[in-house]
């Protein structure tokens, strides 16, 4: 049955650019998480979506607008914050809001909510063609090959940004690199999980792993594989039960991180029982 | 061979005069200890000589001049007061050391420096050759071989500054700056932390400048003493230091008068 449903143009598409892009979300996401910058994937979407109203809007390819207003919100957010010690999360909490904001002025001056915007928001990752899964898959292969060249330094700042500043690695320059690939990975998972789950897929992988104890790579590992499966079992279980894709992906990563909670739960009352009979 | 000069540096601060016109150097192989009350501008001066804080008067690193050691400074080891990090982060022991780990450009465009200037750079740890390999001969001499595998949220506040240490040894500094290492570590961690302290600076000639208020561990250790407090009030050998019973007991005050403060 399962081997069926794989002989269909649209699945196999969709897997493909769903597996590239459950890659990058994890690996992008690592770092995000680990900064505590968990909901700047949210921020970044947002502004897409006041990009993609721009696109809609003027009557350029959406995708394009959404890339462009994203990058300049990110590298906007960063001078901000370096410049007027504006923290972290009120940093998001203004993009997003701008975002939104100029989303819904530029929907309500084209004449309200359309079906294009609808696949934005909530994803359609069926329904992409065979070009965009080529860019989807080059965007990505990029991604990954610029997040292994700059794990070193990456992980180091992440870590301790003034240590990794003595030790030669210019910050600033790889701060507005890492926005930037943050945005691009963004707009590109887009199509999968839409505007609104997106920050799903790069927080939740990753905080399940973290939850296993291990050290960085294996942890990436764990994450790449539980963001890999959650997107594949969702698009093969949404086409059986006809349920919309990005929310069965989002729904698999959250049970995966509750079974996680209670496993953890279960073990550590498992052995402080243990305890208490050796006493 | 003078490996660090201060001379002349005030630090302006918050407003405020943090470090005002001191003068003092580090020799080859030299352990300096500096004491002084919280607040004295011990961190704040650390951070000028790294590159990291802006200042008036001339600091020189192997005799050169600050527009010139600039490929130098990732070849200086910094261990900070206090790292802060994520409790939950994913690193092992082994990953957080190898993160200490600089490219081959940057050793090469420092030693190439070093060479000009006629120091002969110890290269213990680059002689091992592989990365996994400096990595564990940094985790060995910190005595944390044992611990290489755990994750670093569950090691304990003496065990994390050795990490920091290691981290900061892994890379052959040509020099080595510990901010206050022992802050709020036990007694038995202390005296372990000292011993690696002591072994690196013999064993392997690393100079060390490193800022306490342990006089009993300066008076063990360190060969030569800075005191500050905002100005230098003693720099010199550590027998002259410990014989001037005046300083002593101006050092003893200021730190009882910080004691009173951070309990009372």
């Amino acid at each position: 049955m399962t081997l069926e449903i794989l002989g269909y143009s649209f699945i196999q598409k969709g897997l493909v650019a769903g597996v590239a892009i459950a890659i990058i979300c994890s690996l992008m996401g690592m770092f995000l998480v680990l900064r505590r910058y968990s909901l700047f994937g949210d921020a970044l979407s947002h502004m897409a979506f006041g990009g993609i109203s721009l696109g809609l809007f003027t009557g350029i390819y959406p995708l394009w607008t959404a890339f462009i207003v994203s990058v300049l919100g990110a590298l906007g957010i960063t001078r901000l914050r370096k410049s007027t010690k504006i923290s972290g999360d009120a940093a998001i909490a203004v993009l997003l809001v701008s975002g939104l904001g100029i989303g819904v002025l530029l929907i309500s001056a084209t004449g309200g909510f359309k079906v294009d915007l609808f696949s934005f928001l909530f994803g359609s990752i069926l329904l992409i063609s065979f070009e965009d899964t080529l860019l989807i898959l080059g965007i990505s292969s990029g991604i990954v090959a610029t997040l292994v060249a700059l794990r070193k330094q990456l992980l180091h700042m992440t870590f301790d940004e003034e240590q990794a500043k003595v030790s030669g690695i210019n910050t600033d320059k790889l701060n507005y690199i890492f926005v930037v690939l943050a945005s691009i990975t963004v707009i590109t998972s887009m199509r999968l999980v839409g505007i609104l789950l997106i920050s799903a897929l790069i927080v939740l992988p990753n905080i399940t792993a973290i939850m296993f104890g291990k050290g960085f790579k294996k942890t990436v590992m764990l994450s790449i594989s539980m963001s890999v499966i959650s997107v594949v079992s969702g698009i093969i279980l949404s086409y059986y039960l006809d349920l919309a894709p990005s929310g069965m992906i989002v729904m698999i990563s959250v049970a995966m991180l509750v079974g996680t909670l209670v496993f953890k739960y279960v073990n550590v009352i498992g052995k402080s029982q243990d305890i208490q009979k050796t006493i | 061979m003078n490996v660090l000069e201060v001379s002349d540096v005030s630090i302006k601060y918050n407003g405020h005069l943090a470090v005002d016109r001191i003068n003092f150097d580090v020799k080859e192989g030299d352990l300096l200890g500096i004491v002084g009350p919280n607040g004295a501008g011990k961190t704040t001066l650390f951070k000028a000589i790294i590159g990291m804080q802006n200042h008036s008067g001339k600091i020189k690193l192997f005799g050169y001049d600050e527009e010139d050691y600039q490929p130098l400074l990732p070849l200086i080891g910094y261990v900070s007061q206090k790292v802060v990090f994520e409790p939950n982060f994913p690193a092992t022991v082994s990953e957080v050391v190898s993160m200490g780990l600089i490219p081959e450009k940057k050793i090469r465009k420092g030693s190439a420096l070093l060479k000009k200037c006629g120091y002969s750079w110890n290269l213990l740890y680059h002689k091992v050759g592989k990365d996994s390999d400096k990595v564990l001969e940094s985790l060995k001499t910190a005595g944390l071989e044992s611990l290489k595998d755990r994750r670093i949220g569950d090691l304990s506040g003496g065990e994390l500054q050795r990490v920091f240490i290691a981290k900061a040894l892994v890379k052959d500094p040509v020099l080595l700056i510990l901010d206050e290492p022992v802050t709020g570590v036990d007694v038995d961690a202390q005296n372990k932390f000292y011993n690696v302290l002591k072994k690196i600076n013999t064993e392997n000639k690393i100079t060390i400048v490193w800022s306490s208020h342990d006089l009993e561990a300066i008076s063990k250790l360190a060969n030569r003493v800075a005191c500050m407090n905002r100005k230098l009030f003693f720099h010199g050998e550590k027998e002259e230091f410990f014989s001037n019973k005046e300083l002593l007991k101006t050092y003893a005050e200021s730190a009882m008068q910080m004691h009173m403060h951070d309990h009372g």
